[in-house]
């Protein structure tokens, strides 16, 4: 139980991140690329074509994707929001604020998807329906929160404001997944049940799976970057951060003496 | 767990179980707002407003499709469990306008007991399939059926 406790005030440091996410980089960035190229190709290019819709049935494999890790995203943001609350950990706010523009650009994605979808085989690009108003509340919640974060002249007011905001949010992802079926909607409730059988066909299901693991993938890896990124500049005053400035390489005494 | 952080997830938990109720419970008590159309057993009980602009859904029922011959007038029925609606809608439906499948019309419900339409959108169903496999499954009878299992009353 010690032990875990150690491991997770070590998961709060910033230095102990970055050390460590630069080896995750290694394997991530390359299982990402042949997850989402294997997933996107199968998906465009070699799955069946749908018998009512045809083609354009296709833009499941950038929609649905998108749409599940812009879920899931938003919990990863209000978890990391929250334990910077209660533990008041540096780490935990980085993850969040960098967790933001990433899943408003997952919404966007979804919804624009959607739109281009909708026009073909709903006759419109958008309705308001239950599961498209949602959805677009979801995308100005990640955007209120990239902009409540940067209207703050104190980072720690301004980180936790987005965390409260962010909780209060959390309410919205459940709403979105049942707005299907609770509401007589325009969106079809979803294809790939948890239990019982799945309304797709296996041939449109496996590349869709790897879709939605390579969405995860990309969304962890852009969560790297950015918390990368965000952990620099916060803390650039910081000595190792200095170091890691002066030049490659560890030997800093050789380096000093070049300059 | 620090007594004080304890005390800080207790106020974290508090603000998320608080305000997702309260949220909760707009959503709730806006529910019929939210609904984007009324089902056909809403009209054939006389719950729904007349001569206002609503939006109607069900399933197309098969063999109700009439199609004018010299105009783009078209005359179907939307059913669902317990209920039938008779629509007319002049314009061009979508692609996937079919008889058996579910479409949402927008417009009023007039006095004569007929759904004038200004507006159909398909909605598609949950099922993906190739072409083959939806052959090998008798489509004529699916449609039947999805008509049969159409059910927005619950």
């Amino acid at each position: 139980m010690l032990l875990a406790w150690q491991w997770f005030h070590r998961l709060g440091s910033p230095r102990w991140f970055y050390d460590k996410s630069s080896r995750w980089l290694i394997w991530l960035m390359p299982l990402t690329l042949a997850l989402l190229a294997t997933g996107l190709v199968w998906g465009l290019a070699f799955a069946p074509i749908d018998a009512k819709q045809g083609d354009s049935y296709r833009i499941i494999f950038i929609h649905m994707p998108a749409a599940v890790v812009a879920l899931a995203g938003y919990y990863v943001m209000a978890v990391a929001g929250a334990v910077g609350l209660i533990w008041r950990m540096k780490l935990p706010f980085m993850v969040m604020k960098s967790a933001a523009p990433i899943g408003a650009v997952l919404t966007a994605l979804t919804l624009i998807t959607g739109s281009l979808w909708g026009h073909p085989t709903w006759g419109t690009f958008w309705e308001w329906d239950a599961r498209n108003i949602f959805m677009l509340i979801l995308l100005f919640l990640y955007l209120g929160i990239i902009l409540l974060g940067s209207i703050y002249p104190s980072r720690d007011a301004g980180d936790k404001a987005c965390a409260l905001l962010a909780l209060v949010g959390t309410v919205n992802v459940p709403i979105i997944y049942k707005s299907v079926d609770w509401w007589y909607s325009l969106h079809q409730p979803a294809s790939i049940k948890f239990t019982g059988e799945s309304s797709i066909h296996a041939s449109m299901l496996y590349p869709l799976l790897i879709c939605v693991v390579a969405y995860y993938c990309v969304f962890s890896l852009a969560l790297i970057l950015y918390t990368r990124h965000e952990i620099l500049v916060r803390e650039a005053r910081t000595q190792w951060v200095k170091d890691l400035s002066q030049l490659p390489g560890k030997n800093q005494g050789g380096a000093h003496a070049k300059l | 767990m620090h007594p004080v952080r304890k005390q800080r997830l207790i106020i974290v938990l508090a603000i998320v179980a608080l305000s997702s109720l309260a949220i909760g419970l707009l959503v709730y008590a806006l529910s019929e707002n939210i609904n984007l159309f009324y089902p056909p057993a809403k009209f054939s009980a006389n719950e729904v407003p007349r001569e206002v602009r609503v939006r109607a859904g069900g399933c197309v029922e098969p063999g109700s499709v009439v199609r004018d011959s010299d105009s783009l007038l078209v005359k179907f029925a939307l059913v669902d469990g317990t209920g039938r609606l008779k629509v007319a809608y002049d314009g061009i439906l979508p692609d996937l306008f079919a008889e058996g499948e579910a479409a949402v019309v927008n417009g009023t419900w007039s006095n004569n007991n007929v759904f004038y339409a200004d507006q159909v959108l398909a909605k598609h169903d949950e099922t993906y399939m190739p072409p083959e496999v939806a052959e090998a499954m008798n489509n004529g009878e699916q449609h039947q059926a999805s008509c049969e299992e159409a059910n927005y009353g619950s």
